[in-house]
């Protein structure tokens, strides 16, 4: 007798996520700052349209609060999106993937003597002439595609990851990477616009009434400078630095880890060495789809048993069937690594999720490959 | 070459699965989605190098349409943005129209290529566009060969 519990795949799946409106919007779990951002545009922007639109709308123009809420309502999509959104959540090998890998690792590595190290998991790729090195994650067991990182605050491999973002309160990463840029750009010119019209305005009613009465009469301009000021600083410097990276065609993750400057690294291969080119792939580039399919249904069997290979009936219901496997990977020839350089062969503790490996978001990663010398698994395709 | 003729139906009912073979993704021309052509030994005995070709090579296409970067993706990438990205809730974006064609390409090869020869295609996206996933097939009850031979030479070379 089976019977059949409908769920959603997010509610399944590995990784420090939250999930909200059944699965539609996929968050980091610390969501303390992102809420103080909000707290920070929304409040902002209400003392302005309080204090300062009426006044200027009278003053000088109507068009300036029309153009104020306009940026206002531009400022706050555009956050929604970013935060909201999968930023490129790359899944994790189930685990035939996991163990097809594996072999591939083994076979490249040959014979290791019991209490060897192993060489660290690498594998070469050229690509544009250079040549890219693909490392292994050992929490998600696969080769991470080029410009992909583990993010360990949210526990995922994220395609073309930039960086963490706690204001946001989600990674950014190539699905909502210019939505992030969009953000930011969109808020230096909200703050830039506030902080200009809260001068203008102080100056007009100060030649009326007087500075100080002008500024007991609407307070919350001064609340309202005060946070642009620092803002403009940090969230402006913050559009440049992208700006720039945007124009390279790099990632913040790449540029702090200095992949491509330096002499003898390999130059970016990712860049067209052309400014708008670069600018338009990474603004105007197709909408990449999310591949987690969060809100798909996933059947349970009460009676099923999650066999890892042989011979076994698989239905051919292709949206149901492997993710009732487990999804938390249990890849039981190299079950508990973190590195290379942590290596415990603990073998029969295979049911245990590998924690992610710390080690990835700081950019003085120790990676050991001259000590050890390498087996690179080299690919070439004809 | 053992041929075992399924349709899809038969395959589910009559035959097992054996072993997982997986096409990787070819990074030569940066981080476009495309994947290796070169065929692997597993489904040597299975199906014909050129079919095999051309079905990865027809994936890579589409592919490569789904993400060019030309007048018609800044066209939609402009219009989203003055719209405040509103425009996704009613229209469909280029990417997931072409996602759609590989799926019923990928349905049309399994029906017509690919379960007649015991195998079976999974679509990429089902894998986080990191693999193709084919799954071979064997006859239940008949004594073929087992997957232990075919994992030796899974070097990937």
């Amino acid at each position: 007798m089976i019977t059949r519990k409908i769920t959603r795949k997010w509610e399944k799946l590995p990784g420090k996520n939250t999930f909200c409106c059944d699965g539609r919007v996929m968050m980091a779990r610390q969501k303390g700052v992102f809420y103080l951002t909000l707290f920070l545009i929304v409040g902002t922007c209400s003392l302005f349209f309080a204090f300062e639109c009426p006044y200027l709308a009278v003053h000088l123009s109507p068009a300036i609060p029309v153009f104020a809420v306009l940026l206002f309502v531009f400022v706050m999509a555009m956050l929604l999106r970013t935060s909201f959104s999968d930023p490129g959540v790359l899944p994790r090998a189930l685990p035939e993937e996991a163990n097809f890998i594996e072999m591939e690792i083994e076979a490249a590595n040959g014979n290791v003597l019991a209490g060897q190290r192993p060489p660290p998991r690498i594998k070469n790729v050229q690509i544009n002439n250079q040549i890219v090195k693909l490392k292994y994650c050992y929490t998600c067991k696969i080769f991470r595609p080029p410009r992909a990182s583990h993010c360990s605050i949210c526990d995922n491999c994220v395609d073309r990851f930039d960086h963490h973002c706690p204001w946001v309160g989600n990674c950014v990463g190539k699905r909502n990477y210019r939505y992030f840029y969009l953000f930011t750009l969109s808020l230096s010119l909200l703050t830039i616009y506030i902080f200009a019209f809260d001068i203008v305005h102080v100056v007009l009613r100060s030649v009326d009434s007087g500075f100080v009465n002008t500024l007991k009469e609407t307070p919350g301009t001064v609340l309202e400078v005060l946070v642009c000021f620092f803002t403009l600083w940090s969230v402006v410097g913050l559009t440049g630095f992208h700006t720039y990276l945007i124009s390279l065609n790099q990632t913040t993750n790449e540029d702090i880890k200095g992949s491509w400057s330096g002499k003898n690294r390999v130059q970016n291969p990712y860049s067209h060495k052309n400014i708008i080119k670069n600018c338009c792939e990474v603004l105007c580039g197709p909408t990449y789809p999310s591949v987690l399919d969060r809100r798909g249904l996933m059947l349970e069997d009460s009676c099923s048993s999650a066999p890892s290979n042989g011979a076994t009936t698989v239905p051919l219901n292709k949206s149901s069937n492997p993710a009732t496997q487990t999804t938390k990977s249990s890849a039981p020839l190299i079950p508990n690594e973190h590195t290379p350089d942590e290596a415990k062969p603990s073998i029969g503790s295979g049911t245990q999720k590998s924690s992610s490996s710390p080690k990835e978001e700081k950019p003085s990663s120790p990676i050991s490959p001259n000590a050890v010398a390498p087996a690179v698994i080299k690919e070439s395709t004809h | 070459m053992a041929t075992e003729f399924h349709n899809l139906q038969e395959l589910r009912h009559s035959a097992s699965l054996a072993n997982k073979v997986f096409i990787q993704r070819d990074y030569t021309d940066g981080t476009v989605c495309k994947f290796q052509t070169k065929f692997p030994s597993e489904l040597d005995s299975r199906i014909e190098r050129t079919l095999f070709e051309d079905t990865v090579k027809t994936l890579n296409t589409y592919y490569a349409e789904a993400e060019k970067i030309g007048g018609q993706s800044y066209i939609e990438g402009c219009l989203a943005c003055l719209t405040v990205y509103l425009i996704f809730l009613c229209i469909e974006t280029r990417y997931e129209k072409v996602l759609k064609k590989i799926s019923r390409y990928i349905q049309e090869q399994n029906e017509k290529v690919y379960a007649p020869r015991g195998l079976l295609i999974t679509d990429p996206i089902e894998r986080g566009m990191r693999v193709i996933e084919i799954s071979v097939y064997e006859d239940r009850g008949s004594s073929g060969s087992s997957s232990g031979s075919s994992t030796t030479s899974s070097s990937g070379r």
